[in-house]
């Protein structure tokens, strides 16, 4: 239940407790025992929203960073990582594995503001050697969601 | 000039589904609750394996039974999930649709005036396939206070001398009953002591909600005597790649590839090859949608709980069957004005068979969205029909 739980508050983090209920088959007291643990358990994170940020009149740009950096001894990548996420304008750090070391995400206004991110904050840190920034265009589907897609049923209205 | 026709197609009346499909039709913004095929798409791994089938030109015919590699995906498919061993080299054919296995499948065995035991309400197509194949249909009328499951004592009822098919028609459309293995046991007893074949449709197999479907060929005895019917359509959302299969003993394989070979040839290629990769790998993508249909199911069954709707829990394919007889409509009437007054279209229960009669089936194969907003019409419908008649 709780895998499946998961997937339905995944796609729909607003639906209620009695509806979550009647979907999984069970009473209302159990999914909110469950989603507590879940929370108590760091297993449930947030309950964003997804926007398409395209459609409002707020200007976003997205960068993509790829970044080269020297491990300490002892704290790995840890403590590097922290130095990057502590920026606010930072949306997401990943480690990777390949040619690279860690992704940024970085949300910014303008294409400038991400620039001087990187050549500032990010490229002046002791332990990074190197940065490749790419920036989104378009964004076709996230967080699983096609954006910009109308979805028409195609079949026929009755069939046996 | 003279009647070219066929008396026997004449006679054959067109599917009760047919005419409430016309004024559906006219109704551009009515919603439909009306479709028997999934909701999904086919899940993108096998579309893609069809176009990469395209791309290397894969645009000839099969063999008569379908490409080998298919046959054995489909023997180890039944293998893993109903413990059944079929051989792929005589035992299985495969065909355009399940409805094609139906067809041939009759053909195959009767001879003319042999009796084929239909359970009613069920899907369209075995009645005319029977009368097509000049078999005298005799029909059980299911109850819904044994949950339209068939009892030895209906099948008990209606054998003859001359029955010779029992068609089983589980997890059923349209509703959604499903016979546990108790329930098959009994079945399969019958069909042993008065040597009866059965054709067992397992269309829905992949949808149950209360354990793994079981199938009656997995019985003692019973897979010398069964044509087992299943396909893509309903459990990989494949309806339109047109693509079933049929296993039974050999030699009815033998007969039913004749058929198929005279009058269709082969299945179509392209969905042949889609199909290897829908069950090599395709076992997450129904387990998904046999849980958002599981939802589905669960939301409807409460709503009609709540607005007092008698229906019983069905546990298999994607349909549920409420009653309405305490409307006192019926389930033409009952449909046709909840299409008109509400814009909501579901099917009478009377185009799967006279004692469909105050019963309507309600598909949910849309969305929780979709289905919310139907329910909510019907809530409205239900009480304005209640409140009429006190």
């Amino acid at each position: 239940m709780r895998e499946e739980l998961l997937s339905i508050i995944e796609k729909n983090s607003r639906i209620d407790f009695s509806e979550l209920a009647v979907l999984l088959g069970t009473t209302e007291e159990v999914v909110l025992n469950e989603l507590s643990e879940l929370e108590k358990e760091g297993v449930i994170c947030g309950y964003h929203t997804l926007i398409n940020w395209d459609k409002t009149s707020i200007e976003k740009v997205t960068g993509l960073i790829e970044v080269k950096v020297t491990p300490q001894r002892g704290r790995g990548f840890d403590n590097i990582a922290e130095r990057i996420y502590n920026y606010p304008e930072v949306k997401a750090v990943y480690l990777i594995s390949g040619g690279y070391d860690l992704l940024v995400i970085l949300e910014e206004k303008t294409l400038k503001e991400i620039a001087n991110f990187v050549s500032d904050k990010l490229s002046t840190l002791d332990s990074v050697l190197s940065t490749a920034t790419h920036f989104i265009l378009k964004k076709y589907k996230d967080h699983g969601t096609v954006l910009n897609k109308e979805t028409k049923d195609e079949r026929e209205v009755i069939t046996p | 000039m003279r009647n070219f026709l066929s008396d026997k197609v004449t006679e054959i009346k067109p599917s009760g589904i047919r005419k409430f499909f016309d004024i559906v039709s006219e109704m551009k913004d009515a919603i439909s609750l009306g479709v028997g095929e999934p909701d999904f798409d086919t899940p993108w791994h096998i579309r893609d394996e069809g176009i990469y089938a395209f791309e290397r030109g894969k645009t000839f015919y099969t063999s008569n039974a379908g490409l080998k590699d298919l046959r054995i995906e489909i023997a180890n498919y039944l293998k893993r999930n109903q413990n059944l061993s079929y051989n792929p080299d005589d035992e299985i054919l495969v065909t355009v649709g399940g409805s094609e296995a139906i067809d041939i499948g009759l053909r195959a065995v009767i001879n003319s005036k042999d009796e084929v035991i239909i359970p009613q309400p069920s899907y369209v197509s075995y009645e005319p396939c029977a009368v097509l194949a000049d078999a005298k249909p005799v029909i059980i009328n299911l109850k819904a206070e044994n949950e339209f499951r068939l009892t030895p004592e209906e099948l008990l009822n209606s054998i003859t001398e001359k029955t010779k098919v029992l068609i089983l028609p589980y997890p059923n459309n349209p509703t959604g009953a499903i016979m546990g293995s108790e329930d098959l046991e009994k079945i399969a007893k019958i069909a042993i002591e008065k040597d009866i074949l059965v054709m067992s449709d397992e269309i829905y197999s992949a949808l149950t909600y209360k354990g793994k479907h079981i199938s009656i060929a997995s019985i003692d005895g019973m897979k010398e005597r069964t044509i087992l019917i299943n396909g893509f359509s309903k459990a990989y959302a494949m309806t339109g790649w047109r693509l079933g299969y049929a296993c039974a003993p050999k030699e009815i394989i033998k007969q039913m590839t004749k058929i198929h070979q005279f009058a269709i040839m082969c299945a179509p290629t392209i969905s042949q090859y889609a199909a290897i990769e829908a069950l090599k790998n395709g076992d997450e993508d129904v387990e998904k949608m046999r849980q958002s249909y599981n939802q589905r199911r669960r939301f409807l069954i409460d709503a009609f709980k709540k607005m007092n709707l008698k229906c019983f829990e069905p546990f298999g394919a994607f349909y549920v069957f409420p009653c309405i007889k305490e409307f006192g409509l019926t389930s033409e009437e009952f449909a046709t004005r909840f299409l008109k007054e509400e814009k909501v279209a579901v099917v009478p229960g009377t185009a799967f068979g006279e004692c469909g009669e105050g019963f309507l089936r309600i598909s949910y194969a849309y969305s929780l969205e979709n289905l919310k907003i139907a329910i909510s019409r019907l809530e409205r419908f239900v009480s304005k029909l209640r409140n009429s008649k006190s």
